[in-house]
């Protein structure tokens, strides 16, 4: 008997670890219908304009509609997290939201979950659809060509810096660098020369999520000439020198310490803290970062009106200045309707609402977002709002869109844990490179990739 | 989830041949409703997570929609993967050196200090103690990383003595985390201990120093035999206990830097929901029930009470 009980505990410990990813699946039946949209979407501590807008829409939507109501759920999370608990809620009807906040890259894989409903129907009765241009429209297209979602606005990426420090560190203020090495000894000079500033900020950790893909990584490799995807074999590439090359450009910054102390790199809300101290409080040179950092320093709980003295923006060159000489990469959010919603027009109309001319234009312009509604695009009030904007739509035509396949996701957090070995110093971007390969034949399988010619 | 086992239940009646059979069934049957819970609750979840663990279940994308079984793919891509053993290896070390060496041994050796120690001192030490373990596991995993961190209060501290600066939680992941267990866990071990050590009769010990047997002697021929069922029951519950430590490690260092703190229930976590591998992450939950099971196989082997 004592023996069976040991085993019993044994079993009743460890099983405790297992029960929570069992639970993970799913069942999906429709949920009911009790007049509640409800909506899920993304807070943190700095982003909270998409709150604004979505709390208006909720006044604007339930005045317009007798009996119904709108639910706003926030989660509060960074992005990488916002991810998984997203997925999690969708996995049970009765938790699936109506109306989601989903980011552009994370649409083809979760139409194919099953996650979102297609709403191309209602898109065709909506008379404002015109208004938004063709990237928009692609943005919310599912591997079946239907359309899951009706995109915000769109952004680009490029370099930050501190005109004061450069100042100090004797660098113009109007710097443009065209090779990566004008970035990397930027960096050197404001090392030696204004010793306690972090000079550069590349995300590199795992916690930073798709920050450290985007923001990080593709910044680097789009300006290599080689790609992660080839979309026209439909392939993933394998065993680039624009992957190494990439992966080598961390392991410079980290190693010479051009970039912050590994203990921020592993930070989950470094992306928060770039944009509300590091850069407000003068800590940091250069910040390899997104056009929407603007929106936090123009209104809101981080006001930081001296940004537009403080802060210039440059280009992120390719690697060696090769044509178009500029890179960036664009993604964007859209309003998608969650594919257990009780009633999928009451959820598109309050989309409609949400995403209407008066509340895209509010949003584009809080959140620093490059319009996709050619109206809100043209609109003066838009166009002078913040002088950001201009340079950010500048990148537009050398832009790059993250390759849009279902497995993307996982994939990009494989480039995360490349990024972060090299960036921790416990691989050589050699060896990070192929670990990366090793992952990535693991997700879609030997026949979808094929080796860099 | 793990207490229950310290109490032994009722020794077996006597019973007669002919009416084992019949009385068996009687005796059996209270137990129904037990063994329908366990079967629910218990059974039914590992058989799941077994069945899980041999799909391609993903979180998002088409396998989320409908996953494959895949057989033993995702046990053979474990056995063949870097990553996989050098976290088991990490397990081992963190159970080893956190639990079976940490928890036990100081456990014990503040159990043997506090029974020869009087009045207030007594109280204080294990009122200290015991409050690390009282601590919710979410809150002892954010004061243990306000300490380890590089502004945290350890650095403070050694920055007055000008030894200030070192980034532990990065540099030293793994025994950060250790201590953070020992620290963590070892008042369980104390209170086991101590009141094993009270069972103890005291004539025992007196005889042996009459005999000439030096402390070391007494309690490693005398004492620890006799608190030996504790003993194997204790280990067996701290080893399982950090065996599934997931909250502590993943508030400390996330696993990381890099995988460098990745024991088993922090790469299944990594791999179900951050690279969104559920059937993958299922296997490694697997697995780490089957280490728990040897675990105490072999305690139920090595420490085998053979009176009961």
């Amino acid at each position: 008997m004592a023996r069976r009980r040991h085993f019993l505990a044994a079993a009743a410990s460890t099983a405790a670890a297992t029960l929570a990813l069992a639970a993970c699946g799913g069942s999906s039946t429709g949920g009911d219908d009790d007049g509640t949209i409800r909506v899920a979407y993304q807070r943190t501590a700095q982003f909270t304009q998409l709150e604004d807008v979505l709390e208006k829409a909720k006044t604007e939507y339930e005045a317009a509609n007798e009996g119904k109501t709108v639910e706003l759920v926030p989660i509060e999370a960074e992005q990488d997290q916002y991810f998984t608990k997203l997925a999690l809620m969708n996995r049970s009807a009765s938790t699936a939201p109506d109306v989601i906040y989903e980011d552009s890259f994370q649409v083809r894989s979760d139409a194919a979950a099953g996650y979102l409903a297609p709403i191309d129907d209602m898109l065709a009765e909506w008379e404002d659809w015109p208004q938004f241009d063709d990237t928009a429209k692609e943005a919310g297209l599912g591997d079946d060509g239907k359309t899951y979602g009706v995109s915000m606005g769109t952004d680009t990426r490029g370099i930050y810096f501190n005109k004061q420090i450069f100042e100090q560190a004797g660098l113009p203020t109007d710097w443009q660098p065209t090779t990566w090495d004008d970035v990397l000894d930027a960096a050197r000079t404001v090392k030696e020369r204004v010793p306690d500033v972090i000079p550069l900020n590349i995300y590199a950790g795992r916690a930073a999520g798709e920050a450290t893909s985007m923001q990080g990584f593709e910044m680097l490799l789009y300006g290599t000439g080689d790609e992660l995807y080839d979309a026209e074999s439909q392939k993933w590439i394998t065993g680039s020198q624009g992957f190494r090359d990439s992966l080598g450009f961390y392991d410079t910054v980290f190693s010479e310490g051009l970039g912050p102390e590994t203990s921020l790199v592993l930070d989950a809300a470094l992306g928060s803290r770039v944009s509300t101290e590091l850069l407000p409080q003068g800590r940091l040179a250069m910040a390899i970062d997104g056009s929407w950092l603007p929106g936090a320093w123009i209104t809101g709980e981080n006001e930081w009106p001296e940004w537009e003295q403080t802060m210039g923006i440059a280009a992120m060159p390719t690697q060696n200045g090769q044509e178009p000489g500029r890179t960036s990469m664009s993604g964007g959010w859209l309003l998608s309707v969650g594919a257990n919603a009780a009633d999928p027009q009451a959820a598109f109309d309050f989309i409609t609402v949400a995403l209407n001319r008066e509340n895209a234009l509010k949003y584009d312009t809080e959140n620093s977002q490059i319009a996709v509604r050619e109206d809100v695009a043209q609109d003066p009030a838009y166009l002078d709002y913040n002088p950001s904007f201009e340079f950010f739509s500048s990148l537009v035509p050398v832009t790059n869109f993250r390759p849009a396949t279902p497995d993307y996701s996982q994939i990009s957090a494989n480039i995360q844990v490349a990024a972060e070995a090299v960036a921790t110093g416990s691989q050589t971007p050699e060896e990070a490179a192929a670990a990366y390969d090793e992952g990535l034949v693991g997700i879609v399988g030997e026949d979808r990739t094929q080796a860099a010619s | 989830m793990t207490t229950a086992v310290t109490t032994h239940g009722p020794r077996r009646a006597e019973r007669t041949p002919a009416r084992r059979g019949s009385a068996t069934l009687l005796k059996l049957a209270p137990l129904l409703p037990a063994c329908a819970l366990m079967l629910v609750f218990l059974a039914g979840p590992i058989a799941y997570a077994l069945y899980g663990s041999l799909t391609n279940a993903a979180l998002t994308g088409y396998r989320a929609a409908d996953p494959e079984f895949v057989g033993l793919d995702n046990y053979v891509q474990l056995v063949g993967s870097a990553e996989f053993w050098r976290s088991a290896w990490l397990t081992l070390f963190f159970v080893l050196a956190s639990a079976v060496v940490g928890q036990n041994v100081l456990g014990m050796g503040i159990a043997l200090l506090l029974r020869a120690a009087r009045g207030p001192l007594r109280s204080v030490v294990s009122a200290l103690v015991v409050t690390a373990w009282v601590l919710p596991e979410i809150v002892a995993a954010f004061t243990l990383y306000a300490f380890f961190s590089t502004d945290g209060t350890l650095n403070a501290a050694l920055g007055a003595v000008g030894a200030g600066g070192t980034a532990w939680l990065v540099s030293f992941p793994m025994m950060a985390v250790v201590l953070a267990n020992v620290w963590r866990g070892t008042a369980f071990s104390m209170m086991v201990y101590g009141a094993a050590l009270s069972e103890v009769p005291p004539d025992v010990a007196e005889a042996a120093a009459l005999d000439g047997a030096s402390g070391a002697q007494r309690f490693f021929r005398i004492t620890l035999p006799m608190i030996r069922r504790s003993v194997s029951t204790n280990l067996m519950l701290t080893t399982l206990q950090t065996l599934g430590v997931f909250t502590l490690i993943w508030v400390m260092t996330g696993g990381g830097p890099g995988t460098q703190s990745s024991t088993l229930p922090v790469l299944a976590f990594q791999e179900a929901f951050k690279f969104a591998q559920v059937g993958y992450g299922t296997a490694i939950a697997v697995v780490t029930l089957v280490v728990g099971a040897v675990f105490a196989a072999v305690y139920v082997r090595v420490l085998k009470p053979e009176v009961d």
